[in-house]
């Protein structure tokens, strides 16, 4: 069973991220920690668990700089076998197609009999880029999944929707999104991060991949990044809960109106 | 008549979901200008009382697939069918409400049509004739404002809660057109065996207009009861924080924040939650937010337009009781 897991570098979630005003749709990387897409993690957490549990290869896979080689080495502590960054630096910033483009190509290298990926990445926040190359590849996805069984070349995964969940059977290869809850993933061991390090990244660039920037042109561009706008202070009551909850309720009720 | 804005018609028990009501108004308002009109497209079941919804609130045409293969939403399938339609109605735009279904067959339809996408959009507009639309990004720490390739047509989910649903308008029904389609070959792969829900009467977090959430603070999975009745009374939701996801309190369903939803709701009340960033992200685009908290320093006082400092045990069954007298 050979998984290929895409994954993106992300800044952490307690991260203040800042627009980067010298270059539009960016922001200030200094000072930023980043992570593993947290999404991203438990894809590689159960590409882990069935390669331990089915034998063969775990790749994982990434667009990005050069620091986004941090990320897939965490990856690999965690128990991938290789990894892949596919640069995409000289091209204008990507978008969903552009990053999918990139990936199908490069999966699509070697044999494999699954796709995970997280179901989105906590940065731009669009959830796309697996069913992208799902569709590259003409291959089935599953979105937003919460439990994943394999046996005899098919997946049944529970998905999650608004308010329940449905169960989808789908023939393998396939790509399959992974959302919380489908497993803990687990933190790299010492030996695995001293593995990590010595371990060589394959690096791979659009023209060797045989896609010309002219296929990579966004249709997606942003124009503006900025904070939302400051909500106004607010009243504070204090003091016994019988006079703030009536306050309260009184002040929803006749100036939010909003009960 | 210069071309259509198509909405995807998202149903449950044989209604259109308040995000496609909110999608069709949203439709509406940009057709005008280009001088178009506002098209649905229902998959899955021929359904009058639908089509009659969707008229009213504006819709002009309504392109119908029917079959067995389409009666659970399974994007793979509902994209087969989308293409079908598109081929037939060659729409400007398309939109759908950003739900999960609709975020999930959005993205394979724009990889099929190799559309421009934008998810959980909060604003939507024409400038040159190019669809720009306001995200937010980074759970909502930071906003976006997109410009999109217009050709092919772009396609747009909408974040519930933030455009108003229509109001009804009597006037003829929608036009009725049928539109066959056949699998494709990724669809023929993939089947939903089961679709079943479990919240019961409960909106979902995600598109109820009131949530009241809790967070470490409620102390344990047994108190969340408090928030449920209080959620069940003002037809709200009820939302967790990541620590009360993560304790096991609560099923991640239910979890707002980066990792969780991105809301906006009319009416938000935090109780016993502290306002990590993480969280903050997540709700603060609400229309009013309460913060309930026994410590006066705690973070989501910064957002919050009323905060009770006090004991929610205390506060929120006094809160449920004064609601109830007034109704």
């Amino acid at each position: 069973m050979n998984v290929v897991v895409l994954v993106k570098q992300v800044p952490d979630t307690e991260a203040t991220v800042r627009p980067d005003n010298s270059a539009p749709g960016r922001i200030v990387e200094s000072g930023i920690k980043f992570i593993v897409n947290p999404y991203d993690e438990f894809a590689v957490e159960e590409a882990i668990r069935l390669k331990e549990a089915k034998g063969g290869r775990v790749v994982v896979m990434t667009v990005g700089p050069p620091r986004s080689e941090e990320a897939l080495r965490t990856c690999l502590a965690m128990g991938a076998d290789d990894a892949v960054r596919l640069d995409p630096s000289g091209l204008p910033d990507l978008d969903t197609f552009g990053y999918a483009q990139l990936l199908a190509k490069a999966v699509s290298l070697d044999p494999f009999d699954l796709i995970l990926c997280g179901k989105q990445a906590i940065d731009d926040d669009i959830g796309a880029v697996g069913t992208f190359v799902a569709e590259l590849l003409g291959l089935p996805h599953v979105a937003v999944v919460t439990k994943l069984e394999i046996t005899n070349g098919k997946a049944v995964c529970r998905k999650e929707i608004d308010g329940g969940t449905q169960k989808v059977e789908v023939q393998l290869p396939a790509v399959v999104t992974a959302q919380k809850g489908l497993n803990e993933p687990r933190y790299p061991a010492l030996r695995g991060l001293m593995l990590a390090k010595k371990k060589e990244i394959k690096v791979l660039t659009p023209s060797s991949l045989g896609l010309a920037a002219d296929a990579l042109r966004p249709v997606y561009q942003v124009e503006q990044l900025e904070a939302p706008p400051a909500r106004g202070k607010g009243k504070i009551l204090q003091g016994e809960p019988e006079v703030t909850a009536v306050e309260l309720v009184r002040l929803l009720r006749e100036e939010a109106k909003v009960i | 008549m210069s071309g259509q804005v198509l909405v995807w018609a998202e149903t449950k028990d044989g209604a259109p979901r308040r995000a496609t009501l909110e999608a069709v108004g949203a439709a509406c308002k940009v057709a005008a200008p280009l001088g178009a009109s506002v098209a649905a497209a229902l998959i899955g079941e021929a359904n009058d009382r639908a089509i009659q919804r969707l008229g009213e609130v504006g819709v002009k045409q309504v392109y119908r697939v029917t079959g067995p293969e389409f009666t659970h939403v399974e994007p793979c399938h509902y994209t087969d069918a989308l293409q079908a339609i598109c081929t037939h109605s060659s729409p400007r735009l398309i939109l759908m409400g950003a739900t999960a279904l609709g975020k999930d067959l959005s993205a394979r339809l724009a990889a099929r049509l190799r559309a421009a996408l934008a998810t959980d959009c909060i604003a939507l507009a024409l400038a040159d004739k190019h669809v720009v639309v306001t995200r937010p990004v980074f759970a909502g720490k930071l906003r976006a404002r997109v410009a999109l390739s217009s050709s092919p047509a772009p396609i747009v989910t909408l974040r519930p809660n933030v455009f108003p649903v229509p109001e009804s308008q009597t006037g003829g029904a929608p036009e009725v057109v049928d539109v066959s389609c056949a699998l494709s070959e990724p669809s023929r792969k993939v089947a939903v065996l089961e679709t079943s829900y479990t919240t019961g009467e409960m909106p979902d977090v995600s598109e109820a207009e009131i949530v009241v959430s809790g967070g470490r603070g409620m102390k344990g999975p047994e108190n969340f009861a408090l928030l449920a009745e209080l959620a069940r009374l003002l037809g709200g939701a009820v939302g967790a924080s990541r620590s009360a996801v993560d304790a096991g309190w609560m099923d991640h369903q239910h979890q707002v924040g980066q990792t969780g939803k991105t809301i906006s709701p009319n009416l938000y009340i935090a109780c016993g939650i502290s306002g990590a960033t993480q969280h903050l992200a997540g709700m603060s685009s609400s229309k009013c937010i309460v913060a309930i908290n026994k410590d006066p320093e705690a973070n989501i006082f910064k957002v919050a337009d009323y905060g009770v400092v006090g004991d929610l045990f205390k506060v929120v069954p006094l809160v449920t009781a004064e609601i109830k007298k007034l109704k």
